[in-house]
């Protein structure tokens, strides 16, 4: 949506809605449109934001379109990473070639919606939004992918994914989400999600297996179940160094089922137990959560090594 | 339509003959509107326009429960753009409505009693002015806690002056003493389905010259509404008008009265016309929802597994407001034993208040939550008895001459036995072991976690049954008009086009009496005389049989002079194609000859057999006319991650008289694909009386991928003799049954009991797998 022309027509109805729409073509003409236009919301695929706006929660005073800018809507590889641009929309991630590069990314980007939300909703978008459900969001932690933040003046700052889904870092006054830096890793990677129905769904849970053997490890991360993604490093840790890396990767039935409930364990753990040494049990839901996630996980590393 | 999503379908019936145009009777003559609505130029009430027109919000309760302590409009009055606001203080006439107990302030004045009451509205010179005036009144509240547990309404304090028991049944029929050598019990919650209509209300009111308004809407009943509306006004009914604009899908009552009242109200003081368009948040908060149960059954069954008793209470929770909470419990308490002999019934029943948002009709209520319990009985019995599910159901179904627990003699067409053999017999659907893994639709879909060795195929029945029009002495009249005029029929009949096909059989039926290719239906509003409420299948039947009157009125008026004329009477001339012959060949000219410019008028009125109320022992001849449905599930369930795909669902119904094959078809699969949505994802949550996530990701209507293949089996045609053509309505026994029919497939998949609706997750994974 969003850079649509007729985004500005929203004023026969809505006086108060954006008077004032730029279509920069290039990163530093939409930061230098942001940066002069404080009050002003970038804008890429709109299916969060417009949604925002039709509700009458948002009424921005001016949009920044972000989806002429060509350098942010394609990829293009540095020295065995991935610099993928911000305006990658979902259909396209989902696409065969996207796919043999990062097949988690891909695979969550397919099940990220019903088409029209996946042509139009971006990356850079699912980031910015930031919402539990996201379905990148668990692929980008287990990648451990960084993002490129373009700034006023031309100015490249990088940091991890999961800074700013944690708040560590914030994006500034007219900075923007340029790229997302993914590492090549030539392996494996799976996602998983679980809905409410047999139709696209927000996630319940989701959970992102990639396989790294050149460091021999597994990442994992799990989604949708906190507000931003959980990694259980030491399910990884223990279940990597089960792994014969040089020969069959595949692991014991056994094995499998202890990650599964090693990551839920550690993503949804039990109560601590009360002064007197009781403990209260989870409540039914919670506990079929957390079964959701063990079979989740123990599913991802499976197809991951096999 | 929410639920009119079209599926994949094999229809039992044979395609129609190529003909080139389709008419009369038994074909499937295409929707009237069906172009237009597929184009996106069919007019809805949202698209309407009227020049200098103002917009409206409504000002509704945040919470479930509260005292109204003061309400300052003062703010919201001086808001530039703002033309008025209204609240309580400014209702002329009756201050109370309600569609089955006028119970329900137009204005909350003391006490808002669930949350999206409405308290205030406003009209302003734009949308955005007049939400952020309806903001700005100052409503100061004195927070109550809301009663939202119904089994806790019967101890809490009255929450409102008439009380909280609405109505309460208790059904006595036969010999409490008796006692079965088997007996099953259990406990079985529904949850609240929300019509969720994929139009949300929207309406516009013009005042007229003469101090009296017109209201453009998209109501099911206008003349209903139209008389509430007036009262509420102060105004004569005849100065009132409602006109009927496009509905956007109505599986309910669609339309929230607490937008139509202020809509008028601020019309009539501004002089302005108005316009309000829900918002979808609105939209949930507005309208009446299905009625959540709890319900508790105790079966007994002889050795053979014939039932000897059933014993229920039936626990609906009516919310707020009565609505037509009233109805929902006859027809609750009435089927509680199902399309099964049962010789002896003691089902209690009641409707309670509580300050959960008010519930109402939607279309099998009463009967759908019913027969979730008694099917879950049934599959109890059979597991108990090591009996077939379907084997232990033939041996109890009803049939034509047998006694409803309420005491009346079934005398309309029955023939349940032969629906249940029917889906029984049909072939399974075939497991995709010859096609790739990858292909598979597993649950979770496409893209979601299913895996093969994790899912297990179960298949399930159901047997459900609905009541046709009206229960209980309900006058059930409807009154249509035909004209015919230079070779072109007029059909006059205030029956409201909801999505429902009544338009295409009023043609079908002038058609088919008068030989006239060109029929149009003309747009609906209050001054053509009532055709009811367009629900519980009453415009196939009412409105259909009047419009048949009607048009074999004016077919007497055309036949006569040329009867005469050769000294025949009428009977013995035909109507076919267009041409007028006799029996024996003598007389042979054209309907257009016969007219000789004549303008032929008509007006017939349709009133079915009277019915009585429940007495005190909930006995009586309550119901016109009876629907009866059987469904085969077959599911599949992911039973560790609890998740749910049908795969196929097997339907066999009874419908009377196939008046349309293709819109018939239709409407089974819209049924079919709404009792999918109670059965695995529609509910919308009310934690504390307020209602959750109120938009259409957080309440999770079926999509495509969710609709299961829908195979039509069997119709069965046994013609309603006391129903015009012989025809049953057949939207609402579907919607009843598939709920039913999935539960217990997943029963059968899992092993699990499943007791609630929709079925949760963990409700359907096998533990310690």
């Amino acid at each position: 949506m969003g850079q649509r022309e007729g985004a500005a027509g929203l004023t026969t109805h809505a006086p108060q809605a954006a008077q004032a729409v730029t279509l920069p073509t290039t990163l530093d003409e939409a930061v230098a449109a942001l940066t002069a236009m404080p009050a002003a919301v970038p804008v890429a695929g709109g299916t969060d934001l417009m949604a925002a706006v039709n509700s009458g929660q948002l009424r921005p005073a001016a949009l920044v379109g972000l989806g002429r800018i060509s350098e942010i809507r394609g990829w293009q590889y540095q020295d065995g990473h991935a610099l993928l641009g911000a305006g990658l929309t979902h259909a396209r991630m989902g696409r065969p070639d996207f796919a043999a590069l990062i097949p988690a990314l891909a695979a969550a980007a397919r099940a990220a919606g019903p088409p029209h939300i996946r042509n139009a909703g971006t990356l850079g978008g699912n980031i910015a939004t930031a919402a539990p459900t996201g379905d990148a969001l668990p692929v980008l932690a287990a990648l451990e992918a960084t993002l490129i933040i373009a700034g006023p003046g031309g100015a490249r700052r990088e940091i991890p994914v999961s800074h700013l889904l944690a708040g560590v870092e914030m994006l500034g006054g007219g900075e923007l989400i340029g790229y997302v830096r993914v590492p090549l890793l030539h392996a494996p990677q799976v996602f998983l999600k679980a809905t409410g129905r047999t139709g696209p769904g927000r996630a319940v849970a989701s959970v992102a297996v990639v396989l790294d053997p050149a460091r021999r490890g597994v990442r994992c991360a799990v989604g949708a179940i906190a507000p931003m993604p959980l990694r259980p490093l030491e399910a990884e840790e223990w279940v990597a160094q089960l792994i014969d890396w040089d020969n069959d990767r595949a692991l014991v039935p056994e094995a499998l089922h202890a990650f599964g409930e090693y990551v839920a364990a550690a993503c949804i753990p039990d109560p601590a137990p009360e002064p007197d040494g009781s403990v209260t049990p989870l409540p039914p839901a919670v506990l079929h959560l957390r079964r959701t996630v063990a079979a989740l996980a123990r599913r991802a590393l499976g197809r991951a090594l096999s | 339509m929410s639920h009119e999503a079209g599926t994949a379908t094999t229809a039992a019936e044979p395609a129609p003959a190529a003909e080139p145009l389709p008419h009369g009777l038994g074909a499937s003559l295409p929707h009237a509107d069906a172009r237009a609505k597929t184009e996106g130029t069919f007019p809805y009430a949202a698209d309407l326009w009227a020049e200098g027109l103002l917009w409206a919000a409504v000002l509704r309760s945040p919470h479930a429960h509260a005292r109204i302590v003061s309400i300052d409009t003062t703010h919201a009055r001086e808001m530039p753009g703002v033309r008025a606001v209204i609240t309580h203080e400014d209702v002329p006439g009756t201050p109370r409505h309600g569609r089955g107990t006028p119970d329900r302030p137009v204005f909350a004045s003391e006490a808002v009693r669930h949350h999206g009451e409405p308290i205030a509205a406003v009209a302003a010179d734009h949308p955005d002015t007049a939400r952020m005036a309806a903001a700005a009144v100052i409503v100061e509240y004195e927070v109550l806690d809301p009663v939202t547990d119904p089994e806790q309404a019967f101890e809490a304090e009255p929450l409102h002056p008439d009380g909280n028991l609405i109505r309460h049944i208790p059904l006595r029929h036969g010999d409490p003493d008796s006692a079965g050598e088997v007996v099953v019990e259990g406990l079985y919650r529904i949850g609240r389905q929300d019509p969720a209509p994929i139009g949300a209300e929207a309406g516009l009111a013009v005042p007229r010259p003469d101090g009296g308004v017109e209201l453009y809407l998209a109501s099911t009943d206008p003349h209903a509404d139209r008389n509430t509306a007036a009262a509420c006004y102060g105004l004569s009914p005849d100065r009132v008008k409602i006109v009927v604009t496009g509905v956007p899908g109505a599986t309910a009552d669609r339309e929230d009265q607490g937008f139509q009242l202020p809509l008028g109200l601020l019309a009539l003081k501004t002089g302005c016309p108005v316009k309000l368009t829900a918002t979808r948040e609105e939209s949930f908060l507005g309208h009446a929802h299905r009625h959540p149960t709890l319900l508790r059954y105790r079966h007994h069954a002889d050795a053979d597994g014939k039932l000897v008793k059933v014993e229920a209470q039936i626990l609906l929770d009516a919310g707020a407001y009565a609505d037509t909470s009233s109805d929902a419990l006859a027809a609750a308490v009435s089927f509680a034993c199902g399309p099964y002999v049962v010789p002896n019934a003691f089902i209690e029943g009641w409707a309670v208040r509580t300050n959960n948002p008010p519930s109402g009709h939607v279309r099998g209520e009463g009967a759908l939550q019913v027969c979730a319990a008694y099917e879950a009985q049934m599959d109890k019995l059979a597991k108990k008895l090591g009996l077939d599910p379907a084997e232990l159901r033939l041996r109890n179904v009803l049939a034509t001459g047998d006694v409803l627990p309420i005491g009346q003699t079934v005398t309309c067409p029955a023939p349940v036995a032969e629906l249940l053999q029917a889906v029984r017999d049909h072939p399974l659907p075939a497991l995709p072991k010859d096609t790739p893994e990858e292909e598979w639709l597993l649950p979770g879909g496409p893209e979601g976690a299913g895996e093969p060795g994790a899912v297990r195929r179960g298949v399930g029945y159901g047997l459900g049954m609905v009541h046709m029009l009206g229960a209980e002495g309900a006058d059930e009249v409807s009154t249509a008009t035909v004209k015919v005029h230079d070779g072109i029929a007029t059909v006059l009949c205030a029956a409201v086009e909801t999505g429902q096909g009544f338009t295409t059989l009023a043609r079908q039926i002038v058609q088919e009496t008068l030989g006239i290719e060109e029929v149009h239906v003309a747009p609906v509003d209050t001054d053509q005389p009532s055709a009811g409420a367009g629900c519980r299948g009453r415009h196939t039947w009412v409105s259909g049989g009047a419009v048949e009157r009607a048009a074999k009125m004016v077919r007497t008026q055309l036949l006569q002079p040329l009867a005469h004329k050769f000294g025949m009477s009428t009977e013995l001339l035909q109507i076919t194609d267009g041409k007028i012959t006799s029996y024996d060949g003598v007389l042979s000219t054209t309907v257009m000859e016969a007219m000789e410019g004549k303008e032929l008028w008509a007006t017939a009125q349709c009133r079915p057999h009277p019915t009585e109320p429940l007495d005190a022992a909930g006995q009586g001849d309550a119901f016109v006319g009876l629907a009866f449905c059987a469904i085969r599930a077959v599911v599949d369930v992911d039973v560790e991650l609890g998740s749910v795909r049908v795969v196929e669902l097997a339907v066999a119904q009874d419908v009377g008289q196939v008046l349309n094959p293709a819109q018939l078809a239709a409407r089974i699969e819209a049924g079919v694909t709404q009792g999918v949505g109670i059965a695995l994802t529609e509910n919308l949550r009310t934690p504390r009386g307020l209602v959750r996530h109120p938009d259409l990701t957080g309440y999770a209507l079926p999509t495509a991928l969710d609709a299961p293949d829908i195979r039509i089996v069997r119709l069965v045609e046994e013609r309603d003799v006391v129903a015009p053509f012989g025809a049953k309505s057949v939207s609402a026994v579907p919607v009843v049954t598939a709920p039913a029919a999935i539960a217990s497939a997943v029963r059968a998949a899992t092993g699990r009991p499943v007791n609630r609706l929709p079925i949760r997750p963990q409700a359907a994974v096998i533990p310690d797998r």
